[in-house]
């Protein structure tokens, strides 16, 4: 293990901010590059990779990892943001995962994108644990940008129960995810359950899907379980969102993961003063509850559950 | 009269609704709008101006004026950039979608309301860190169609910009793509009202309306503005943080080598770096916002490679 400042920043009146690196392996090969925290809430994110630190730590000292494998992990490239309680770049409210590639000539948050780009570049692989823009709970999965460029059944190798393929929207192409894909490297995006406070099997589910994957492509000795259910592929599109008429309280009938069938009663929409039920949310298709919205204040035209059809 | 382009209901007794003004009726019809970034604020002064100017001489209006002055009511009331429902920029949630979640919703709803419309002006104002001169910004791909338009907008300067695949998530390209020609105005600072540039679009309009027919009144003749591509615009960035202070006042004309400011330190009393005008020409923006970073944007000059 070896560590490294990949880069610093220095800012008005605060430290410098120094991104650091943690290498595994052999220092020649790049074959995967993981990365935590973008944004600063993504505490979870961090905790990921902070366990799998430890877990590579042992790997290497035990002697699993490949004479071929060489690993970098960042848990946290945003302490500017996360120390102050802020989402995005705190200084101007910008989200550096909007800016990758990256600029070296151009304003902060793309100098800092092109900074941890040029550090994650080059590997084969790339996993991102990243947080969903909706406040809600989902099943574990890998989510894949479709650039032409990937290769989707290779995420299966993870052993979580799905992995999706997102067709990219234009506001897509400034991503890591994309960026990694365009400039060859096979990039995952890993979802766990929690962001802004730890879940600890959640984590644990995390670092082993990536001990698997190592196994798997021939970079790591070191056996893991199959996984419970096989994973399966799937698009976007696939999913069903059950949107909201009315706002008001949310109450759940129903967490991630759980089978449906039509006409279930998923949650129900209360008048916030009154308690005076508004809407009754009910399943339109069975399956199994793949998003189910977290925040107990919900407003109309909002996707409360996502059910994914049998 | 007060139309109700969209309404969503929000969590606790309130609805989120998107307004606009229409006035005047038939005929061609031109859309203005201003506040999808809600710490922008010159175009409430210009939705102000045009709506009470309009409404006080109807006899030389001959067609439809639809005014939207706050596409993001929720961030204009709140002082907040994005849609404080959800931290997106709202300017790349477009075209969107009818059955998507909110703010595609939004964004559906609002393009279907002035797809059609012969001209649709989006007037922006910078953000809260630089300060712009009233200009035209116009993607390069739609150049051949809004230069001529754009030309009676009474702004000094037209910059036609190189396209990016992530501005097609605009509000502007939308349009555009939709065959509804749609201008950008950036202008001023956030969360500032500069006058002389409100009054100043105000006549841009106003002298556009008469070139497509839709106003009869003489109107005051516009200045031909400068147009010009991404070559001719040099940029300069901090290199070090700390606290800009300006050297030179915003819209003056600059020397190659001239000193544009300097960054400070105030805790050692250090100058940390002087800011050196890359080329002569027009200071078009300058930074507002004194704190800076590694890579703030300090100045835009007109004429880099001229
Ligand atoms: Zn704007």
């Amino acid at each position: 293990m070896r560590e490294e400042i990949l880069f610093t920043m220095e800012t008005p009146y605060r430290r410098p901010l120094a991104v650091r690196g943690w290498y595994f392996g052999n220092p020649e090969r790049r074959s995967l590059a993981v990365l935590g925290a973008l944004r600063g809430n993504e505490v979870q994110q961090m905790y990921i990779c902070s366990q799998l630190i430890r877990a590579l730590a042992a790997m290497e000292e035990n002697g699993e990892l490949a004479e071929d494998c060489g690993i970098l992990v960042v848990p946290c490239a945003n302490q500017f943001s996360m120390n102050v309680g802020r989402r995005f770049w705190a200084a101007d409210n910008t989200d550096i995962n909007r800016m990758f590639p990256g600029y070296d000539q151009g304003e902060t948050t793309q100098r800092i994108a092109a900074h941890i780009f040029s550090a994650l570049q080059g590997c084969s692989y790339g996993v991102q644990f990243t947080s969903f823009h909706l406040p809600g709970d989902l099943l574990p999965h890998v989510r894949i940008t479709e650039t032409g460029y990937e290769r989707a059944e290779e995420a299966l190798d993870f052993g979580l129960p799905y992995v999706i393929l997102r067709r990219p929207h234009p506001y897509d192409t400034t991503t890591l995810n994309y960026n990694w894909q365009i400039w060859d490297t096979q990039a995952y995006s890993l979802y766990t359950r929690a962001t802004d406070c730890i879940d600890q099997s959640a984590a644990r589910q995390a670092v082993e899907a990536v001990e698997r994957f190592l196994f798997a492509k021939g970079l790591s000795r070191r056996a893991v379980p199959a996984p419970q259910e096989e994973p399966s592929l799937l698009r976007e599109e696939a999913l069903h969102s059950l949107l909201t008429t009315a706002g008001g309280l949310l109450q759940q009938e129903c967490r991630p993961g759980d089978r449906v069938r039509p006409g279930d009663v998923l949650g129900e929409i209360l008048e916030p003063c009154t308690g005076a039920v508004l809407e009754q949310l009910r399943a339109d298709c069975s399956g199994r509850i793949f998003f189910a919205h977290r925040a107990q204040l919900i407003n109309g035209h909002e996707a409360a559950f996502r059910i994914l059809p049998d | 009269m007060i139309e109700q382009v969209v309404r969503v209901p929000l969590a606790v007794g309130e609805d989120l609704v998107i307004q606009k003004n229409r006035i005047g009726s038939g005929g061609k019809r031109l859309c203005v709008v201003t506040g999808t970034h809600g710490d922008e604020l010159e175009g409430q002064y210009v939705a102000w101006r045009l709506a009470r100017w309009l409404k006080a001489h109807p006899e030389h209006l001959k067609g439809t004026v639809d005014i939207y002055p706050a596409l993001n009511p929720l961030g204009v009331s709140t002082m907040t950039r994005s849609n404080p429902l959800c931290d997106l920029d709202m300017n790349r949630t477009f075209p969107g979608s009818p059955d998507g979640a909110m703010s595609e919703f939004l964004a559906h709803t609002l393009i279907r309301d002035m797809v059609g419309a012969d001209v649709c002006i989006d007037i922006h104002a910078s953000n809260i860190f630089l300060r712009e001169i009233p200009q035209v910004r116009i993607n390069v791909n739609t150049a051949e169609r809004l230069v001529p338009l754009a030309k009676r907008m009474n702004l000094g300067f037209i910059w036609i910009h190189a396209a990016a695949t992530v501005l097609e998530s605009t509000l502007a390209h939308s349009l555009n793509a939709l065959d509804t020609p749609t201008l950008v105005v950036e202008m001023g600072v956030g969360m500032r009202l500069t006058r002389a540039y409100g009054d100043q679009l105000l006549t841009g309009i106003l002298s556009l309306m008469h070139y497509l027919g839709m106003w009869d009144a003489p109107v005051m003749p516009v200045a031909p503005p400068i147009v010009s591509s991404d070559g001719h615009v040099s940029f300069v960035n901090a290199s070090r943080p700390g606290i800009f202070v300006p050297s030179v006042a915003h819209a003056a004309y600059v020397e190659q080598g001239q000193e544009l400011g300097q960054v400070v330190d105030p805790l050692t009393g250090d100058v940390c770096e002087t800011l050196i005008c890359p080329a002569s020409g027009l200071l078009f923006t300058l930074r507002e916002y004194p704190v800076v970073y590694e890579g703030s944007l300090i100045a835009r000059i007109l004429g880099g490679a001229l």
